[in-house]
């Protein structure tokens, strides 16, 4: 009997590391947390991209959770979103916007075609505030809380189900 | 005639192949600077992609991402420094060989302790066989074998 036990532990190991690849087959890469999560949100000093002379810094985020989401006139998803984004500023949640990568121009008709959920927006042509952010691709979001602490993030599309979901139950957590 | 020309249309494709990413000129002051460049995007993971460091990547991230690592060896930051500037802002992700830590030493220890647990195994299976061996004949055997063994002799 003894022997028997001892003679399947080959294959129970063989199993158990089945189970753990399949596991990993399906997880999506995408899916990893920001390095950001816990950190200040990075400093940075920049233009909105209403007014070229309006300067804003990182104590944008002082005093209100906040949702930041990484926007760009030419990420096609970015205007797949804008409904979840400007359904979330209806149930009164405080938006601000990174146009990533952008030009004024393109950025405003983006708003003036869409519509326009935030607060302000950050006027980052370079990516530069992006980069900090360890921003890969547009959209992104992320949570921000009333200390300026990055607390969720979000990659990619924000489908429907999404802000009901995990969006506004991570925005009342940290609220 | 033709091979030839074909010969040549493919070496050009080649050629603008391997340029899709080069056409990034940069000046570097040392060929040890430019030897620490290579190394260091070869390195990175582009985080974007699946599997490309960024030295192979066209996602503007890996672009963003050289352009960082060429002004830190600028300003003089080692290795270690550019590749912590790299995994704070994007994650142990970025780094194709994890580094030996807390977390990590599960997934560098493994392979190690698996071969000495296998070669235990293996030592205890051969040592258990050649006991079995030697003790193969119990008293009762032997003495028939003895008993056989004399019959054989007296006759």
């Amino acid at each position: 009997m003894k022997r028997r036990l001892l003679l399947s532990l080959p294959l129970v190991g063989f199993i158990g590391l089945a189970i753990f690849l399949y596991m990993g087959l399906s997880m999506d890469p995408f899916g990893r947390d920001s390095a950001r999560l816990s950190d200040a949100f990075p400093s940075f000093e920049l233009s909105t991209l209403d007014d070229p002379d309006r300067r804003v810094d990182e104590s944008l985020f002082e005093g209100e959770v906040t949702l930041v989401n990484v926007w760009g006139e030419w990420c096609p998803t970015c205007k797949q979103e804008m409904p979840q984004l400007l359904d979330l500023a209806d149930r009164g949640i405080r938006l601000v916007g990174i146009n990533y990568k952008d030009t004024r121009d393109k950025g405003r008709e983006f708003l003036d075609e869409f519509g326009n959920p935030f607060e302000v927006n950050i006027f980052d042509p370079e990516g530069d505030l992006g980069f900090e952010l360890g921003v890969y691709g547009a959209p992104e979001t992320f949570l921000v809380d009333a200390d300026g602490i990055i607390r969720y993030h979000h990659t990619g599309y924000i489908k429907p189900e999404d802000v009901r979901d995990t969006i506004l139950p991570e925005v009342e957590k940290w609220q | 005639m033709a091979v030839i020309s074909r010969c040549l249309a493919v070496i050009c494709l080649s050629l603008v192949a391997g340029m899709a990413v080069a056409d990034e000129v940069r000046e570097f002051g040392h060929p040890v600077m430019e030897q620490r460049y290579r190394e260091l995007t070869a390195s990175l993971r582009c985080p974007k992609c699946e599997n490309q460091a960024i030295d192979d990547s066209n996602s503007p991230v890996s672009a963003d991402m050289r352009d960082r690592v060429y002004a830190l060896l600028q300003e003089g930051r080692s290795d270690r420094e550019i590749q912590d500037f790299m995994v704070d802002r994007f994650g142990d992700y970025v780094l194709y060989n994890p580094r030996l830590e807390g977390r990590t030493y599960l997934l560098w220890g493994l392979p190690a302790v698996l071969v000495v647990v296998g070669a235990i195994v293996v030592l205890l299976i051969v040592r258990a066989r050649r006991r079995a061996s030697a003790q193969a004949l119990s008293a009762d055997e032997r003495a028939r074998l003895n008993e056989l063994i004399d019959r054989e002799r007296t006759e």
